[in-house]
């Protein structure tokens, strides 16, 4: 047997960076559990993934009638139905992460109490998780497309860029929200409703135009604004690339992924005895 | 960093694991006060959470202490019991080393590949096959996809599970699932090995073989830790023991010297225990003890022994009431092996004086090598009581049952001593 590393267990104190080469080193867990997320989500159901194209389809066809029909909300001059699904792939997307990710943890506090792994591979599974069904969603939003005669802009080269937003995003609010659930219960209570009210607070039902100039600012802190308006930009080309939107999506994309990377290192410790 | 000697795997240093325990919330008097009570819930709610993680503040009644100033070093191949009542602290310690939950104070350095197995199965999901599950729970436990490839086949021939490999494990019986769970943990190839009661599941032959899998993980010189109630066990495999008590380190030393003190203070628990319910029944079992010529609780096959019962009458007794009473007996895995009870030869209890003294002489005890508890059941006109689990536990040593000097071999497992006449 070779000279074998030493490993130190003590007590971590303050803030940590996260260890990337252990989460490289349970690469294969990472994939594992995916797999299994995505087996076991549409396991024993006979319309299977195909249901990852009919609940945003049907989600849309409402808010069509709705807010497109009754309401009469703007859609920047395009058929309504395709307005609001471009926004409803990648919102359903988050969203989805947000709930899926954020009772990792505790759904799987079975494993976390019985063996060691980097605990993050848990809200991290369930953010890839999701990009099945974001994927499958693309492609019902490229079959719209063409069906409306619809031809992605330059823009769309921007595209790759618009998704690193929603991942980091994602993966940073995942990680804040799922640690927090290990020890406060009440994230799930509030996950169930706030999802659908946080629609609201992202241009998924009308366009990002229809906001005061003012609030703008604070509006755009939202980085599914910049996401979300973007996708409509390079696909459907509504509005020149909405960059100012993009930026600060950006840039507070870094921050709660960086920061969800801190906080989840600093409560990990406690999680076998909270769980 | 300091470092270790150089046969040294596992060294602990003043170890210690604090938790905290939830208190009797306080009762309120009036209506008044109760919907106070409710509409502060939340605040108090939000305190009772947080101080689950934080410890500031002063030492107050809801600290727990699992673990104090634990020091122990482990040197490599070597396989360390570690026994101890529920609530020693035993698992919190395997948690530690196994990197799950960290210590509050201390620091342990560990040389190698560890490899804990506190469950067999973690992370196994109904819906996915038998196959995929292996992946699932091989990776969990540190495997690559390359480890479990290149070990698959053998994985899938040791569960015995055969065709049913590719169908959902909700359809598996429950022993299956064991066993698909147990194969993969026995393919891990860590340098250490970290084991919490895993082999008290399934059925008899697969505990066995489970157990024969487990010496040659020993065998091969890589350096185990582990936890069981089961003393047979141990004793077979362990080469060393630490008996751990409300998280104290009481004794680390030879395995039977380590098992004999344990057994002991298991005893003394299950007198408590019996003394506990004397209020309420008509009678109550005071001691009990087995004893060959001047030894206390340490017999040895083939010896005369007195199973000695102290009973006595409780508050409700009347002189009308009939008792029975019937010893059991059982082997470390809890099989009952037979029973001893004044009835088989028609004989009452008769009338108890105030404390009464019951003696059953047992000629040629003719229980092998190995570690058995005796459990009491007793009834008051046919009205039984509950049964007094573990009401002693003892250790057979190897005695000239044969008056040959000669004994079955060890090993083979064969519990019972009975006198032969030869014709040859």
């Amino acid at each position: 047997m070779n000279e074998s590393q030493i490993t130190v267990i003590k007590p971590q104190k303050g803030w940590q960076l996260i260890d990337v080469k252990e989460i490289i080193r349970y690469k294969d867990l990472l994939y594992f559990l995916v797999l299994r997320g995505i087996k076991a989500k549409y396991a024993q159901s006979v319309l299977g993934v195909s249901w990852a194209v009919i609940q945003p389809l049907f989600t849309t066809l409402v808010f069509t009638v709705i807010f497109g029909n009754l309401a009469q909300v703007s859609s920047d001059g395009i058929p309504y139905v395709i307005f609001s699904f471009t926004a409803m792939v990648p919102w359903n997307y988050f969203s989805g992460t947000l709930t899926e990710s954020s009772n990792s943890l505790v759904a799987n506090a079975n494993m976390i109490t019985k063996v060691y792994f980097p605990r993050v591979v848990l809200p991290l599974a369930a953010v890839f998780t999701k990009l099945l069904d974001f994927c499958i969603g693309f492609i019902t939003l490229a079959g719209f497309m063409i069906y409306f005669r619809f031809v992605p802009s330059i823009d769309a080269l921007f595209i790759p860029l618009l998704l690193l937003i929603l991942l980091l995003t994602s993966m940073g609010i995942g990680m804040i929200l799922s640690a927090m659930a290990v020890q406060y219960r009440d994230v799930k209570h509030a996950m169930t409703f706030m999802t659908s009210l946080l629609m609201y607070a992202a241009p998924v039902v009308y366009p990002a135009s229809l906001i005061p100039e003012k609030y703008q600012f604070w509006y755009a802190l939202n980085p599914m604004v910049g996401v979300i308006e973007g996708f409509r930009s390079a696909l459907l080309s509504t509005n020149p690339m909405p960059w100012n939107f993009i930026l600060s999506g950006f840039i507070v994309a870094v921050i709660v992924f960086v920061f969800g990377a801190f906080y989840f290192r600093k409560m990990e410790k406690i999680f076998a005895d909270v769980a | 960093m300091k470092t270790i000697d150089k046969d040294t795997v596992i060294s602990v240093k003043n170890l210690n694991k604090r938790y905290r325990i939830g208190l009797e919330e306080t009762k309120q008097e009036t209506f008044a006060m109760q919907i106070w009570h409710m509409l502060t819930a939340p605040f108090r709610n939000f305190k009772n959470l947080k101080s689950l993680s934080n410890f500031t503040g002063t030492e107050d009644e809801s600290i727990f202490w699992a673990l104090r100033d634990i020091n122990f070093e482990v040197k490599k191949g070597e396989v360390l019991g570690i026994i101890g009542h529920n609530g020693a602290g035993k698992s919190t310690l395997l948690k530690i080393l196994s990197r799950i939950t960290e210590p509050t104070e201390g620091e342990i350095q560990i040389k190698g590949r560890v490899s804990s197995l506190l469950e067999v199965g973690t992370g196994f999901h109904p819906d996915l096959t038998g196959r995929e599950n292996v992946y699932m729970n091989g990776t969990i436990l540190g495997m690559s996809k390359k480890e479990i490839d290149s070990k698959f086949k053998e994985i899938h021939e040791f569960s015995g599970i055969g065709k049913y490999i590719d169908t959902p494990v909700k359809r598996y019986s429950s022993g299956m699932k064991v066993r698909l769970a147990f194969s993969v943990a026995a393919h891990l190839d860590p340098e250490i090995l970290i084991i919490d009661e895993v082999l008290a599941v399934g059925d008899a032959e697969f505990q066995k073989k489970c157990l024969g899998k487990m010496e040659d993980v020993a065998g091969k010189g890589r350096t185990v830790l582990f936890v069981s109630h089961n003393m047979a066990a141990v004793q077979n495999l362990c080469t060393r023991a630490l008996l751990l008590n409300k998280g104290l380190l009481v004794e680390n030393g030879e395995t039977h010297l380590i098992i004999d003190n344990y057994l002991n203070s298991f005893k003394q628990n299950a007198i408590a225990n019996i003394n506990s319910n004397k209020k309420t029944s008509k009678v109550f079992i005071k001691d009990i003890s087995l004893n060959s010529r001047e030894k206390f609780n340490n017999v040895k096959s083939g010896d005369d022994v007195d199973l000695i019962i102290n009973i006595a009458k409780g508050d409700n007794y009347s002189e009308k009431d009939e008792l029975s009473i019937a010893i059991h007996f059982y082997d470390s895995q809890g099989k009952r092996l037979f029973v001893c009870s004044p009835s088989f030869y028609n004989k009452s209890l008769g009338c108890l004086s105030n404390v009464d003294i019951i003696k059953c002489k047992i000629e040629n005890f003719p229980l092998a090598e190995g570690n058995y508890s005796i459990n009491i059941w007793y009834s008051v006109n046919n009205e039984p009581y509950p049964e007094i689990d573990n009401a002693l536990s003892f250790s057979v040593y190897p005695g000239d049952f044969y008056k040959s000097g000669r004994l079955p071999k060890k090993d083979k497992g064969s519990l019972f001593l009975v006198k032969q006449n030869w014709t040859i």
